[in-house]
């Protein structure tokens, strides 16, 4: 490969105590593409996306965003730990989607939208809330622009979130069980927002699912996790078409005969 | 008879003047308190090694006498080179007394506020000082509002407390009157009735205020 990856994982490992959630990562992930993150409860896949968005510190190894180290910063040809200022800088490539949306309860969609662009880009309101409307009428929402979330169904929240989370501008998206928390009728509506997101954005997308369905249809590879391992990864036709591990086998068909 | 009302009205202006700088002393106070609080949790959060000293801190503030307190700045600081006036001294001993519980209340706001809210400013990159000033703190002042109003009231009827060194408000005030005249029943009841009327009319504010951020937050 020439291009350098946009994300690398480079021998990350992950430890609550005595609890190994993430044990030696290693994980490329290539500019545009889409990865689909999938395994039981427990195998420390929502861990990645909380560790590239720093939500959680590593114990080892280094996560690398477009060949600049995120955790780490380089200082006399070392690697130390990175500080808040080196953080901030390479954040702001990457954008985050929650299981339970997180919109801000105090602001409008709108308000939701330009609160980081100005305060964090420094954008001229003008530009952000003309920057934000496109954005909510791209996820179907602009007549909802002025209602607060609580005012929102759970799926409208959710695009509000996705429109929030671009309005950043980043080359990284994490979508983190991001249709857990809705109603079944309302998951259609937000993958059909990150389908589109897929199609008109060159966005790197790494998203943790349980929606079999699309993970195959959406993404370019898959990965399963167990245990704090990815036990197996590949095109999603090979992954499911002919899963080559027990678990991953077992797995698939545990979640298939559920769902 | 016990109540003398030609003398009750003869008092009345004085002890009226009285009650403004007791009400000065009680806003001032609490604009310092209610600050001070607040910058107090904020620090203790978004810089996390001075949490001990500030723990410490509000600990010893809390656990001493206010009145010890205002001896303290009045009587004390002098010694280290710190002049202050009876009334600076005064307020600014209420002021830090009551900002040490003003900010657990602030901090008891803070914890009710979703770790969600927390993440989603990291992911949108917002700084600590724009995630307090416009996610946590918005979201975490509207439910305390009753709490920070029962010390505004608290702080107002200890303001009685100035009169021990000489601060002349309402107390020190109908104590003079006391002693210039040996009368004592006038002044001491119409500096209950005002303290009384003041708490409650500080209440109903309260409460009003309390309705309006709710109206305004819980759409």
């Amino acid at each position: 490969m020439t291009e350098q990856p946009m994300v690398r994982f480079d021998n990350v490992s992950k430890r609550y105590g005595a609890l190994t959630v993430l044990d030696g990562l290693n994980l490329d992930i290539a500019r545009g593409e889409k990865v689909s993150i999938i395994g039981p409860s427990g195998s420390g896949k929502t861990t990645v996306l909380r560790m590239l968005m720093t939500l959680e510190t590593i114990n080892d190894g280094v996560i690398w965003v477009e060949g600049e180290p995120l955790t780490h910063m380089q200082r006399n040809g070392k690697l130390v730990p990175a500080d808040l200022a080196h953080i901030r800088k390479i954040r702001a490539k990457i954008g985050m989607v929650f299981q339970s949306f997180n919109l801000f309860p105090h602001m409008t969609a709108m308000q939701n939208c330009i609160e980081a662009p100005i305060t964090v880009l420094g954008m001229k309101r003008a530009d952000a809330e003309a920057r934000a409307a496109e954005l909510l009428d791209m996820v179907g929402l602009s007549e909802k622009k002025d209602h607060y979330p609580s005012q929102l169904s759970g799926g409208q929240q959710q695009r509000v979130a996705i429109a929030r989370a671009c309005a950043m501008r980043p080359k990284i998206m994490l979508f983190d069980e991001v249709t857990s928390a809705l109603d079944p009728e309302l998951v259609g509506e937000v993958l059909e927002v990150i389908r589109k997101l897929g199609r008109e954005h060159d966005l790197t997308m790494l998203m943790v699912t349980h929606q079999m369905g699309f993970a195959k249809e959406f993404s370019d590879r898959v990965c399963f996790f167990h245990a704090g391992k990815i036990c197996e990864q590949g095109p999603p036709s090979e992954l499911f078409g002919a899963p080559k591990n027990e678990r991953t086998r077992q797995f698939l068909h545990a979640v298939l005969e559920a769902g | 008879m016990i109540w003398d009302w030609a003398f009750a009205f003869e008092i009345l202006p004085v002890l009226a003047s009285a009650a403004i700088v007791s009400i000065e002393a009680t806003l001032i106070g609490f604009a310092l308190a209610a600050s001070l609080g607040l910058v107090l949790a904020v620090v203790r959060i978004a810089v996390p090694w001075t949490g001990w000293t500030i723990s410490v801190l509000v600990e010893l503030i809390r656990s001493t006498p206010l009145l010890i307190q205002i001896f303290f700045l009045y009587f004390v600081f002098p010694k280290f080179g710190v002049v202050l006036d009876a009334f600076t001294a005064g307020v600014l001993a209420i002021g830090i007394h009551y900002a040490a519980y003003c900010s657990e209340v602030y901090r008891a706001g803070f914890d009710n506020i979703h770790r969600g809210q927390w993440e989603a400013s990291v992911a949108l990159n917002l700084s600590a000082w724009t995630t307090f000033r416009d996610i946590i703190i918005p979201q975490a002042i509207p439910p305390i509002v009753p709490a920070l109003g029962n010390y505004l009231v608290a702080l107002f009827k200890e303001t009685p407390l100035l009169s021990a060194i000489a601060v002349l408000e309402l107390m020190q005030t109908a104590k003079i009157i006391g002693s210039e005249t040996f009368r004592y029943t006038e002044p001491m009841t119409l500096v209950g009735l005002f303290f009384l009327a003041m708490s409650l009319v500080s209440a109903a504010l309260i409460r009003s205020l309390e309705g309006l951020l709710n109206r305004r937050t819980m759409r």
